[in-house]
């Protein structure tokens, strides 16, 4: 029925001037009407919607849970949003979208108001309240927390429900707090006395959970009383862990599943020629990074680290180790896709001859260094490393890989090898990045690096209202992260997927993160 | 031999039907091995859950900073540590374990709180089901085989079923599996992945898992045909052959009434080997089909640290070994009446 529907107006999508979303509802509403189906619009639109969507995922494993402070991975941030809500949404284009949080805003960027949204239920049919929220939040604050966002949130005093509000308090202003509370580990749950319960599936998301197998599979059916009318479009929703990638393109090739991510660069013409599938790929925010240790030897002199910088081949190896997915970067964990991306610094190209002027600046004529690398930073991560160590040589610097294995990589390498290999997920806003990972005492802080002018520009831009300045400070940062910093980044990795043809997807899909921002499945539709 | 084992049993049966002194003397020689073998693989058992036990503590890093991963902080691995008993010192963990697991309770997994039984129930059914399934196809085709191999050696057939056998086994499992899926599920005969779970009815199960099944027939085959062959052969140039030969009994009678018997032995020694090697060996084969069976969560637990998964799974695969080799050790025990009745 669903399938007639759309399938007769695909030509019309073709034709566009009409967005894809528009027609969509179009086609939902003449297919209520056309059928004369008794009963709200909402259940005629479930009933022209349709569809099993069936997604394989490159992650997961049997010890993930529902416990959001422990997430990790893709599967379990596509499985939270298919059954989640959070405060706010990021929208395809980056900016903000009220979810639970109907609006917010601040007198002073210290205190900020969200006003909850009200007659939202959730599964289990408790409406959502001001207090879920709280609990929502809390569960990241405290001593007792396990949460990877603890760090993150760790500059919230109080969390305060007042009535149908909810009032958040921070130690300092900033302007971006509503960003981060967009991010995936703080969905809305339901509360318990104040806590939310890690061991339920309960949400007010677009499905509900029908069967979970860690490592395995997530089946979810749509939420019959989901509060937004022009979401979830899918009956049901299968999210399948296939790790391998030769079996994921087998998964996707003989139909057995919609969507795939993590394509491997090499069979990406291959597939397309097959024209079952079509690629997506997503320039995001998302990066690839050589931390260097700023306090070891010889990593403490900035002309050792523009060197290095100097002297590896930032195309060649968006050609070779991306497949041409992705872009040069310039040593900016900033992306072309946030706010205040600074577009026009000298970009640092392939030069031996400059990064042995850097060398002699150092007072070296040659110089050894070892990269530890293993794929568990990035794929291709061990690659990348031979690459960086051939182009190094031109330079006279002997670079050695030390290749070391996927197994206790981030316990035995990262954060302590003075020079390795590792990866970012974009961050929505400027100030989540740098907080993260370049903050003096930042725990993730890679490069161990601190610079007082960029340290105190972090603080004085998160509370700077005016749109200009802030701006000229954020850029002022990258500017100094770029070519003061420790940490090399030569390249932005796409977000690559290939989906079936009976699926369509809206014109624009975020950038804020994998899969249309997690949200692929309540985003997309049959075709 | 028929007749030898009616005159030897037949007039001594008593009138109320009890067991003979002979009958009596095989059960209690049977249930003796049974008890030896079983003391020693429980014995055998108790070792190999103290090197599960010392090699798991050999890994490194732990639980806790495998589960923060990249998110790691000293504060959350710590808060985490404490919470999940990683703190006891290691003889009282291996206590703690040993005592359960032989009551038959893993505890529940460190990572995510679930009863241990309870994730390994249904990834060890799905892993009988397929062994089961891969040696419903591979025993009785490699017995076939092995004993058509034997009837016309040297014949085309024979050097045919050698060639192909041996050339299934030659090729890694993966590159097999890949063969299979491009020959038969891109054509849309059979899917490339197995998507089942515990309400899937039997049929769509057999279908759905038939590839992967296929795969280790096609990988454990030759090694079952190839010992039935040898072993029928080797027996073929014994002068009790050369009698039933000069009686001038047919040689397929021959090969399965007086050669097959006395084959036995070696053969089910292969096929135990083989089922443990379904069981314990096919997580190649379940990454490339995605099946949800005990290799790919015991590799899952491994690369998680989810230990006390590992040290369950680990002790479970070397339970079904030593079982299979009790039970191999006692059939071939009984085909062969020169163990039964050693002097």
């Amino acid at each position: 029925m669903t399938r007639h529907v759309f399938t007769g107006l695909d030509p019309a999508l073709g034709r566009g001037g009409v967005s894809r979303r528009g027609v969509l509802q179009g086609a939902a509403a003449l297919g209520a009407a056309g059928l004369i189906l008794p009963g709200t619009m909402t259940r005629a639109r479930a009933q022209t919607r349709g569809g099993t969507f069936r997604v394989g995922i490159g992650h997961g494993s049997t010890t993930d849970g529902y416990d959001p402070g422990l997430w990790d991975q893709l599967f379990v941030q596509t499985f939270a949003a298919a059954r989640h809500n959070y405060l706010i949404e990021v929208g395809s284009d980056g900016q903000l979208v009220p979810e639970i949080a109907e609006s917010w805003d601040s007198d002073d960027g210290k205190t900020w108001v969200f006003r909850i949204r009200q007659g939202v239920s959730f599964h289990s049919g408790k409406d959502v309240t001001a207090d879920d929220v709280v609990a929502s939040i809390n569960h990241h604050r405290g001593d007792a927390s396990t949460s990877a966002i603890k760090s993150l949130l760790a500059a919230i005093t109080d969390v305060r429900a007042e009535g149908t509000t909810v009032a958040v308090t921070l130690e300092a202003p900033n302007a971006d707090l509503p960003y981060l509370m967009t991010d995936y580990h703080i969905p809305i749950m339901p509360g318990i006395d104040g806590r939310i319960d890690t061991t339920s599936t309960d949400g007010c998301g677009g499905y509900i959970v029908e069967s979970y197998e860690p490592g395995v599979q997530a089946s979810l059916t749509r939420n019959p009383n989901y509060w937004k009318s022009d979401r979830a479009w899918f009956d049901r929703i299968e999210l399948l862990s296939i790790l391998d990638s030769a079996a994921r393109l087998n998964a996707l090739i003989t139909g057995e599943v919609h969507l795939i991510d993590q394509v491997d660069p090499a069979t990406i013409d291959m597939l397309e020629s097959r024209g079952a599938a079509r690629i997506l790929s997503i320039p995001g925010n998302a990066h690839y990074v050589f931390p260097m240790d700023s306090r070891a030897a010889p990593f403490t002199d900035n002309n050792v680290r523009l060197a290095l910088k100097y002297a590896l081949d930032r195309d060649a190896m968006v050609d070779v180790i991306l497949g041409g997915h992705g872009a040069v970067s310039n040593d900016n964990p900033i992306g072309p896709a946030n706010r205040y991306f600074h577009a026009e610094m000298e970009q640092k190209t392939y030069d031996p001859d400059r990064a042995r002027f850097h060398l002699r600046e150092a007072g070296l004529d040659s110089l050894e260094v070892a990269l530890s690398a293993a794929d568990a930073a990035f794929s291709g991560a061990v690659d990348a490393a031979a690459m960086f160590s051939e182009n190094a040589r031109a330079a006279g610097i002997n670079l050695v890989v030390d290749r070391v294995p996927n197994d206790g990589y981030w316990d035995n390498i990262w954060l302590k090898a003075p020079f390795c290999a590792s990866y970012w997920g974009g961050r929505a806003v400027e100030d989540h990045m740098f907080t993260t990972a370049y903050a003096a005492g930042a725990d993730w802080n890679e490069s161990h690096w601190t610079n007082d002018r960029f340290n105190e520009l972090l603080v004085a831009a998160r509370s700077e209202i005016n749109e200009d300045t802030r701006r000229a400070m954020y850029q002022e940062m990258q500017q100094i992260v770029s070519f003061e910093g420790s940490t090399i980044i030569p390249m932005y990795n796409n977000y690559v997927m290939a989906v079936a043809n009976d699926v369509a997807t809206p014109d624009r899909i975020s950038a804020n993160w994998n899969l249309d921002g997690f949200r692929c499945v309540e985003r997309w539709w049959m075709a | 031999m028929d007749g030898l084992t009616q005159t030897r049993s037949g007039p001594r049966r008593t009138a109320t039907g009890g067991r003979t002194p002979w009958e009596d003397i095989v059960l209690s020689n049977v249930l003796r091995i049974i008890l030896v073998r079983v003391a020693l693989g429980i014995g055998l058992l108790f070792i190999v859950s103290l090197v599960i036990f010392w090699a798991t503590e050999l890994l490194p890093g732990d639980l806790a900073t495998q589960l923060l991963g990249q998110s790691a902080t000293p504060e959350t691995v710590a808060a985490l540590r404490d919470q999940l008993g990683l703190n006891d010192p290691a003889p009282v963990r291996y206590w703690m374990w040993l005592s359960g697991a032989v009551t038959g309770d893993f505890g529940v997994s460190m990572a995510n709180g679930r009863p241990i039984a309870e994730m390994i129930g249904a990834r060890l059914g799905n892993t009988v089901f397929l062994a089961l399934y891969a040696a419903a196809l591979s025993v009785p085709i490699s017995l076939v085989l092995g004993i058509l191999a034997a009837l016309w050696r040297n014949s085309v057939f024979d050097r045919m079923a050698n060639a192909g056998a041996l050339t299934a086994i030659s090729f890694p499992e993966f590159f097999v599996a890949y063969i299979l899926v491009l020959w038969l599920a891109q054509t849309g005969l059979f899917p490339s992945m197995v998507r089942i779970n515990p309400t899937t009815d039997l049929g769509d199960r057999l279908y759905m898992t038939f590839l992967p099944a296929l795969t280790l027939t096609l990988v454990v085959t030759a090694h079952m045909m190839r010992m039935t062959r040898a072993a029928i052969i080797n027996l073929m140039a014994s002068p009790y052959i050369e009698m039933a030969r000069l009686k001038g009994l047919s040689p397929l009678r021959i090969v399965l009434r007086h050669a097959l018997p006395n084959a036995l032995a070696p053969i089910i020694n292969v096929i135990a080997l083989n089922l443990a090697y379904l069981i314990t060996g096919v997580v190649v084969v379940e990454v490339v089909f995605v099946y949800p069976g005990l290799g790919q969560l015991m590799v899952d637990a491994v690369s998680n640290r989810d230990i006390a998964v590992v040290q369950a799974v680990a002790l479970i695969f070397a339970a079904a070994y030593v079982s299979l080799n009790l039970i191999a050790d006692v059939l071939s025990t009984i085909t062969n009446p020169r163990l039964m009745h050693q002097r």
